[in-house]
């Protein structure tokens, strides 16, 4: 019954060209709009480590020294709390991560001095987010506590350095110090650069700079302090620092402490110790709040920085408007050529055709519709994201049409049209036999 | 025209006449919405700076090793870069108007205070004012006197030793005005921290902060008289004529790299690209929504013609009954006309209360102003004049039916 169906859509089809390229261009339309926001949308909201992000969390402590009970603690922490915590141990892996800009130069590399950033990390960090290797390894816990002079370098600056090459081994010089590479990293693009994300809530809405790439540079904590010494930025400070003062001394917050924790008894356990090392620093009168900790998860701490732009989901709001007047077009022209037909259904009524078949033979030719428009749309998708590509946003270049809203842009035009044939359908099949033959 | 018919005869066809008033006024209500924020982002990229734009360029510089007297080194580079043909004058700052990174602080009327009045920028710096071509509308500019080493004023600053510290500061006619409103604040002291007092000498006409997000506080902005020593961070200000700028750009880029080869340059460019990266992402949203209406536009007005080319199927006898009854061709394509703007009436009604509800939910979640009312007449004209265009081709094909059809049977 359905090959029939089908081959009596395609002659309706045919028969009014116009009409039909009307609809099928209403739901390219529609649909390539709200794919290509929906595109960036699921791009932008996804979760950057799918399957492990419900074991990481981002630890707060509040070491403002003075009482104030409305004070909510700062994006990141001071040097103090931040390495106390980490050397504790406490949670299955821990990394310190803080960054900052330095002057780079390759020895024997015809290249003129580079500015890169470079993370301060600690070795937990690539097992953590699993960030994988081309060659070599990370650092060990050995080489943060040895303060070691190595590195792990991006995929991209390899390339830009050593063509691709396997570095493993070779000297860097990283502004006046020479460190040797242990690991080249395969490309990583997360999406946000989660572990980079702080302050979201001041950024008015503009937080398209959460998705930049990850640094070029990866060292030990300990050793890039030593290495970029005075060349690291607060993320904000509670009294001016004093003249000559390291950072690692300054009333100031600038180290962001991840952790891993695989169980919820971790978790739970892991308050509790966050919450005993607040009352620790108090009594010590370091702290005046000891009940201002907060732990949330990856996810939530995306979700409390508004990590998605504003103008994303705004753009999101519109195609979906966009979506829904295309709708209201193709049920209005769908009405209008079912029931341009009302003879022809007369007659297949007349000659025993059931309610039901009629209903049928209207939807298979609203979801062929359908399917037409979502091939078209999914061609205006394309040319969207190609549009989006082309904009000067950090997150341009990890905008592309995956396998899942490929399927997606086809589910949703037939979905779209079957729901916009319903109505039309409903109202053809009630064509009364008789009436009709009477009038033709 | 009489349009009694026309009511009689949408009756009886319901569902699509109103379909099409439902797609109208959801068209109505998006484009209103749509048109009203591209006014908003154009509004907002056209933010005045205050400074001469189109003869400033920004040089950034980060020294790999700190110099032995970064002061002394400053002072180098500015007389270096005034060398340069072209230049007309050099200033070296913490920050530039629209650069994005900013030094801000909380601003008290009085120092025991315990809540700020309001959070304004600081720009310091030398030579900033004349250089920036900032008007002065009220006291004077800054004098070498006035100026104190950065060093000196954060060791003021630990020992709590007044002296040691700025004492004068210029704010704009805005902050004069949201701080003591109808005075003249001329001789007024502001404090930044208790100890910090700053007396005002001059008044600003416009100087915009380098993170101007909000329009509302995008000029709260003090130049305040620190002397910078050369660290991270820091620009050097350009000033020279709008048709020198690339050649004065790229020889005093060369002028620093000569004068040591080991730094780098991280930043060149002139204040119309300052300004052009500061707004990109609205220059981009606006262009977003452009595109969006007139979509959106294009596909309401071929559903309009859908529509109307299928009525006109439908009724061509009873247009022929018309016809050979004596209706002349203007009296048909006046009715289909009439028919369409009878229908973009009603759309357009139900289309301005939903446009209010739609700036209603933006107002709650994109911190949006209200609607302006003159935005309801700009979408209402948009809609007729769509309709009618659309109509106009289904409506001659009406009028050209022949009187004879009537006496057919098919």
């Amino acid at each position: 019954m359905f090959a029939y169906y089908l081959d009596l859509a395609l002659r309706s089809l045919k028969r009014n060209k116009v009409l039909t390229a009307l609809m099928v261009l209403a739901i390219a339309v529609g649909i390539g709009a709200s794919m290509t926001t929906l595109t960036v949308m699921h791009l932008l909201s996804g979760d950057p480590l799918p399957g492990r992000s419900g074991q990481i969390f981002y630890p707060q402590v509040d070491p403002y020294p003075t009482p104030d009970p409305r004070h909510q603690p700062w994006d990141m922490m001071d040097y103090r709390s931040a390495t106390d915590l980490w050397s504790a141990h406490r949670a299955d892996r821990q990394a310190l991560v803080t960054g900052s800009a330095l002057r780079l130069t390759a020895p024997g590399v015809n290249l003129p001095p580079l500015m890169v950033q470079m993370l301060a990390t600690t070795s937990d960090f690539f097992p953590m987010f699993r960030v994988p290797f081309r060659y070599g390894n990370a650092w060990t816990a050995q080489d943060d506590a040895s303060r070691a002079r190595v590195v792990v370098i991006s995929d991209a600056l390899n390339r830009k350095l050593f063509g691709g090459a396997n570095s493993v081994g070779r000297t860097l010089r990283l502004k006046d110090t020479d460190v040797r590479i242990v690991g080249v990293l395969a490309p990583w693009r997360p999406s946000p650069q989660f572990y980079d994300v702080a302050g979201g809530r001041f950024a008015g809405g503009d937080t398209s700079a959460f998705y930049s790439k990850p640094e070029d540079v990866f060292a030990p904590f300990a050793s890039a302090l030593e290495i970029n010494d005075g060349g690291f930025q607060p993320f904000t400070c509670w009294q001016p620092p004093e003249e000559g003062v390291k950072l690692q001394n300054a009333p100031c917050v600038w180290v962001a402490l991840w952790v891993q924790l695989d169980s919820a008894a971790k978790v739970a356990d892991y308050r509790r110790f966050l919450a005993g090392y607040a009352q620790q620093q108090k009594a010590l009168g370091r702290f005046a709040q000891a009940d201002n900790t907060r732990m949330p998860g990856l996810m939530a701490w995306l979700d409390f920085n508004h990590v998605v732009p504003s103008d994303v989901r705004l753009q999101s709001w519109l195609a979906l408007a966009f979506l829904l007047i295309c709708l209201f077009n193709m049920v209005g022209l769908l009405l209008a050529k079912f029931l341009r037909r009302a003879g022809e259904i007369g007659v297949r009524r007349a000659l025993g055709a059931s309610h039901r078949a009629i209903f049928a033979q209207c939807l298979v030719e609203a979801g062929l519709i359908g399917l037409l428009g979502g091939v078209g749309g999914w061609l205006l998708t394309l040319v969207g994201l190609w549009l989006v590509r082309s904009q000067p946003v950090e997150y341009a270049d990890l905008v592309h049409l995956d396998l899942s809203m490929f399927a997606l842009t086809f589910v949703l035009a037939v979905a779209a049209s079957l729901l916009a044939g319903l109505l039309p359908a409903l109202r053809a099949a009630r064509v009364a036999p008789a009436l009709q033959l009477k009038a033709g | 025209m009489d349009i009694l018919p026309i009511l009689s005869t949408l009756r009886r066809h319901k569902l699509t006449a109103g379909l099409l008033i439902m797609e109208i006024a959801l068209t109505c209500a998006i484009v209103c919405n749509a048109v009203f924020l591209i006014g908003q982002r154009l509004h907002r990229m056209d933010m005045p700076s205050g400074v001469v734009e189109h003869q400033l360029l920004q040089i950034q510089v980060a020294d790999v090793v700190k110099p032995v007297n970064p002061y002394a080194r400053v002072q180098e580079d500015m007389a270096l870069l005034r060398q340069v043909p072209g230049v007309q004058s050099v200033a070296f700052s913490n920050q530039v108007p629209f650069g994005g990174s900013s030094s801000n602080a909380g601003v008290l009327l009085d120092p025991n205070q315990p809540q700020r009045t309001l959070n304004g920028t600081t720009y310091f710096g030398e030579n900033l004012v004349s250089t920036m071509g900032v008007r002065l509308v009220a006291g004077r500019d800054l004098r070498p006197d006035d100026f104190v080493d950065v060093d000196v004023a954060l060791k003021g600053l630990q020992t709590g030793d007044s002296k040691s510290l700025p004492h004068v500061t210029l704010i704009t006619r805005t902050m004069a005005e949201r701080l003591w409103p109808g005075q003249n604040p001329l001789g007024h002291m502001l404090y930044l921290t208790p100890i910090v007092g700053l007396r005002v000498v001059g008044v600003m006409d416009s100087l915009v902060r380098p993170n101007a997000y909000d329009a509302s506080t995008a000029q709260y902005t003090m130049v305040i008289p620190l002397r910078m020593s050369a660290d991270k961070g820091m620009s050097y200000v350009i000033r020279t004529r709008a048709q020198d700028r690339a050649p004065v750009l790229a020889a005093a880029v060369a002028a620093l790299k000569k004068a040591d080869p080991q730094r780098i340059i991280t930043t060149q460019r002139t204040f119309d690209d300052v300004r052009d990266h500061f707004f990109r992402d609205d220059r981009a949203m606006a262009g977003i929504l452009v595109g969006v209406v007139s979509a959106l536009l294009v596909v309401t007005a071929l559903g309009i013609v859908g529509l109307a080319s299928f009525w006109v199927a439908q009724r061509r006898r009873t247009i022929g009954v018309r016809r050979a009854l004596g209706a002349t061709r203007g009296n048909i394509l006046h009715y289909f006309q009439t028919e369409n703007f009878l229908l973009a009436t009603i759309g357009i009604v139900l289309g301005m209360v939903l446009a209010y509800g739609i700036n209603l939910f933006l107002m709650q979640h994109y911190e949006l102003p209200r609607l302006p009312a003159i935005y309801f007449p700009v979408g209402a004209v948009a809609l007729w004049l769509i309709g009618q265009v659309a109509v106009l081709g289904p409506a001659l094909r009406a009028a050209a039916v022949p009187p004879v059809v009537a006496t057919r049977s098919v």
